[in-house]
């Protein structure tokens, strides 16, 4: 390769890569976050909490790390980006912190908790918890398409809340309206009994409700600076979308799902083609925009990078998608084994 | 207050608090991997009791590690964007890989091996404890490749002002990396054989207490039952074996941590030899390690600490930390500032970035009283650890613990030194850099041109309100979650084996059980057998 086309050429990559990272993402965190949100939404007794948690028991922190990658990823590899904007949105990211931490800690611990009350108090941290960090996300990736008061350096200016914007709100509740989808579509293939049945029910009816926040963003942001292509991205994912709808509608479990994951990969796909190449707008001037060209590490660098994800991504993957496998049949309440109240000798 | 100080505190806070998780899940990590090796090779019902009972008190504790380390990995952006923007390049690749590489690996097989019993074959059970803590060893390689790059920049070129990677491999080769971990990995066993130790004596105190295990008259044990399962003479055998097994970890992980501390010393004198001279409260030149030290060296302005009163000194051991003979002389402060100004300047340049300590003379002396007795109190803390350790094999030779609660207790307490010695450990070697929060090497393997200071690191667009707000609000809830895992961890201690294991003792409840929960309901255990498989274990 020419000098022209690595310095041109792997920062798209390395664009294209950081977009899948969040998209896997939203994708795989979407579910346990929104089966998280259910856990005091809809799940009204000890058994059915029981359930739900267990779904997501094995695959949440893998899908967790997901989100880890993501940031590490853009720090390697836009370290530009990564400064200004986890620089920028202070606030929301502690804020995001705080959810991350008390949602993990109460997936291990409200099982071992000796009173209904403590295991209330974790319910509420695993549901808030989640509720909050999908409205963080969404929040944040709203800010990588509206843009941030950026000076010339990349400091945000402007005081501690100058992220808040009509669409960055509106990003939170995409996630979170999306997780929920996701929540739900995956308590579908994953439960027996009262849960799938409440899948059922409420995707039938509700299903475009939660996709709506996602949708009305996605537009906005495309028909801000979208071209053809995006566009077109956009009406795969309403396609995918009322595709979910129908299968939902007719029980199709596992297509429902899968149509809601296609949704989100064709909507996500349209919104970062659509800002390409700008990753992080200034409010304050154009010329103060953080691109993937001038955010981006040195080609050295994104070829190292480039490497280990060549190598480690399908590894990812296919152990992922082992476990998936192995964890693979559905939870009813009868296998809930009773709880475990320990005594001291 | 200063945003600077705020996002110090805060960072130093939330690092020794990531480091206290961590440690204990590298180290029982790989306890528990080997145990459940040992069922898997021996067949014995003991190794099973002890995978599970230390696999429980693993995961109270892993959870923990990562919900902090979300944090850690934020933070660089949040609070210190500027060093994120300068160091980017180089520093971003190393955290990248130890997700892709590291991350990945420790949480899905961690998920596979905790919903796995039963549920796997047992070979593959087994690899996936195996793969989950070689995914936390992998962790602690590359994390420590960002920090010993900080600490000893290679690999990259100045490009434009700010260094630029050209060589991955020497900074995943760097010699202080090669040094740093394992230091850092004895010192992880370490915590992990003061835990078992400690733990493990508890249980055959407790068993004596109650009666179980006697002594006979030449001292050795006579071991007992209750006839439950949960104390019979497997349950001693996995009390006893646990001490055996953490004492030897504790010794040998203490001789460990002191020959590669011993290396880090003799880079640490080339690499950084203002940290060393600090460390030793070692104003002027010499060849003696101090053991104690007195005076506020600091009293007379920063640079001068000649009333600095060295009350014990062992002549040429300073010398022999850092050379490997008795007789070479290390250079002590009074030396070296004038090198430091010589080479980086007396005052910070008169950039913005500096905000108000643009201009400010450079104080190039770290804090002296912290990083001379954070030095002490790590080799200190440790070694109280290895003594303990290898009294503890003395006294156990006979085959259980002396009746007395004043010794049991102090088993129990020692769990903390050497989570004592590894906060020690990392505050004398972050605060030991300062001011720099990337170092410059003098070191001719070092590329000395690169180098930035903690005054410039911090985000410029941050104010004290938001770093305020985050630093109290993490450090409540991480003073609460202390506490929280602290509750836990005594309870399944207390717990015994049957608390990792409850069908254990499961057929034994009835005769002895006030609190059993409410009923399982209607299904039965017949039923529950049949579905063994879609679900061994349950949150
Ligand atoms: C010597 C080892 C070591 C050191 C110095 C650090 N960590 Fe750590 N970290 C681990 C060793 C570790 C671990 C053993 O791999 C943990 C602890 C418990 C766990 O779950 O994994 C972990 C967890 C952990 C996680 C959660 C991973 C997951 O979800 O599985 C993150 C994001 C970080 N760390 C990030 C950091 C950062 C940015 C650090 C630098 C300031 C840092 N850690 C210091
Ligand atoms: C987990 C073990 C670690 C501990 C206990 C630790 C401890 C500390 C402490 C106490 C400080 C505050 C120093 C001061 O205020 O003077 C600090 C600062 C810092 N450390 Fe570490 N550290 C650890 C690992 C790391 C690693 C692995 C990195 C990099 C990858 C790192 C990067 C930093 C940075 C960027 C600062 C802020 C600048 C400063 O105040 O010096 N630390 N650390
Ligand atoms: C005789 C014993 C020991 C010696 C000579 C020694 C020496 C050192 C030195 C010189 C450093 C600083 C490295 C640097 O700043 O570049 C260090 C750091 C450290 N020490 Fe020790 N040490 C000893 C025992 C221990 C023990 C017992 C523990 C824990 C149980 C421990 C834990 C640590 C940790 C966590 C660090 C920071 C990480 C690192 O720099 O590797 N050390 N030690």
């Amino acid at each position: 390769m020419t000098p022209e086309m690595t310095t041109e050429f792997l920062p798209t990559l390395w664009f294209a890569l950081v977009a899948v990272l969040w998209t896997g993402y939203l994708f795989l965190d979407g579910f346990d976050l929104g089966v998280g949100m259910l856990m005091r939404g809809w799940a009204r007794n000890e058994s059915r909490r029981r359930v739900l948690l267990n779904t997501i028991g094995p695959v949440w922190d893998g899908n967790e790390v997901w989100l880890i990658t993501a940031a590490g990823a853009t720090f390697a590899a836009f370290p530009l980006w990564y400064a200004a904007l986890f620089a920028g949105l202070y606030i929301p990211l502690t804020v995001a912190l705080l959810a991350l931490i008390l949602r993990a800690v109460s997936i291990e611990y409200r099982g071992k908790s000796r009173t209904a009350r403590t295991r209330d108090v974790w319910d509420w941290c695993l549901a808030g918890g989640s509720a909050v960090a999908a409205f963080s996300v969404g929040l944040l990736l709203a800010v990588c398409t509206t843009g941030l008061p950026l000076n010339a350096n990349g400091d945000r200016v402007g005081g501690p809340f100058a992220w808040l914007t009509g669409e960055g709100i509106l990003g939170g509740f995409a996630v979170v309206g999306f997780a929920l989808a996701m929540g739900w579509a995956y308590l579908g293939l994953k439960t027996d009994g009262a849960p799938r049945q409440a899948a059922h029910r409420h995707l039938t009816r509700w299903l475009p409700l939660y996709l709506l926040p996602m949708g009305a963003w996605a537009v906005v942001v495309v028909s801000r600076d979208g071209g053809l292509i995006p566009w077109a991205l956009l009406a795969m994912a309403l396609g995918a979308a009322l595709g979910a709808w129908t299968a939902a509608r007719s029980r199709r479990e596992g297509w429902t799902f899968v149509a809601l994951g296609a949704s989100l990969v064709a909507g996500a796909a349209g919104i970062f083609l659509a800002v390409f190449p700008v990753v992080l707008p200034s409010t304050l001037d154009p010329a103060f925009h953080l691109t993937a060209q001038n955010a981006s590490s040195s080609p050295y660098t994104l070829t190292v990078m480039s490497w280990v994800a060549v190598v480690f991504v399908p590894l990812i993957l296919a152990y992922s998608a082992y476990v998936y496998w192995v964890f693979r049949r559905r939870l009813a309440e009868t296998h809930i084994p009773e709880s475990h109240v320990v005594t001291p000798l | 207050m200063d945003p600077l100080d705020i996002a110090r505190w805060q960072f130093g806070i939330t690092t020794v608090y990531h480091f206290m998780m961590v440690p204990l899940t590298i180290g029982l990590g790989l306890v528990v991997a080997t145990l459940q090796t040992m069922w898997h090779r021996t067949g014995r019902e003991e190794y099973l009791r002890m995978t599970k009972f230390w696999g429980k008190l693993f995961l109270i504790n892993f959870i923990m590690g990562v919900a902090t380390g979300i944090v850690q990995e934020f933070q660089f952006g949040m609070a210190w964007s500027e060093y994120s923007r300068f160091v980017g390049d180089v520093f971003g690749a190393p955290l990248a890989m130890e997700a892709l590489v590291a991350f990945f690996m420790e949480s899905v097989f961690l998920g596979l091996w905790i919903f796995g019993w039963k549920r796997l074959p047992a070979r593959v059970h087994l690899a996936a404890i195996w793969c989950a803590v070689i995914g936390s060893v992998f962790s602690a390689y590359f994390i420590l490749a960002a920090n010993a790059w900080m600490q000893h920049p290679v690999g990259v070129e100045m490009v434009d002002g700010r260094p630029v990677m050209n060589d991955i491999w020497a900074v995943l080769t760097n010699n202080t990396l090669l040094v740093h971990f394992p230091h850092t990995l004895a010192g992880a066993l370490s915590v992990a054989g003061s835990f078992l130790l400690g733990i493990a004596w508890f249980h055959l105190w407790k068993r004596r207490r109650d009666g179980i295990d006697t002594v006979s008259a030449d001292g050795s044990v006579v071991v007992g039952t209750t006839g439950s399962k949960g104390r019979d003479e497997t349950d001693y055998r996995v009390w006893y074996r646990s001490l055996r097994w953490g004492a030897w970890i504790a010794l040998v992980a203490f001789l460990g941590t002191a020959f590669t501390g011993h290396a880090q010393a003799q880079l640490m004198i080339h690499q950084q030899p203002l940290k060393m001279a600090a460390a030793e409260a070692a104003c002027h030149d010499g060849t003696a390690f101090s053991v104690l030290s007195v005076a506020n060296p600091r009293t007379e302005g920063a640079t001068d600490c000649d009333d600095v009163v060295g009350v014990f000194e062992i002549p040429g051991l300073l010398s022999f930390l850092a050379h490997n003979d008795f007789t070479t002389d290390v250079a002590g402060v009074n030396t070296l500032i004038p090198q430091y100004q010589e080479a980086y300047g007396t005052h910070l340049p008169d950039d913005p970035m500096y905000g108000e300590r643009a201009g400010q003379e450079i104080d190039y002396l770290p804090v002296m009283e912290v990083t001379y007795w954070g030095f002490r109190i790590m080799i200190t803390f440790g070694g109280l650890a290895a003594l303990a350790a290898a009294i503890a094999l003395w006294v156990t030779r006979r085959g259980t613990v002396p009746d007395s609660r004043p010794l049991m207790r102090l088993a129990v307490l020692g769990i903390l030194a050497p989570f004592g010695a590894n906060a020690a450990g990392w505050i004398f070697t972050e605060m030991g850099r300062q001011p720099f929060v990337v170092v410059p090497n003098p070191d001719p393997t070092g590329i000395d041109q690169v180098w930035m200071y903690t005054a410039a690191a911090v985000s410029p667009g941050v104010g004290a309100g938001e770093l305020l707000f985050s630093l109290i609000a993490l450090t409540t809830v991480y003073a609460v979650l202390m506490v929280v895992e602290v509750v836990l961890l005594t309870r399944y201690v207390k717990g015994g084996v049957p608390a990792g294991m409850p069908e254990l003792t499961a057929g034994e409840h009835d005769d002895h059980d006030e609190d059993h929960g409410p009923d399982g309901g209607p299904g039965g255990s017949d039923a529950r057998r049949d579905d063994a498989d879609v679900l061994a274990f349950a949150y």
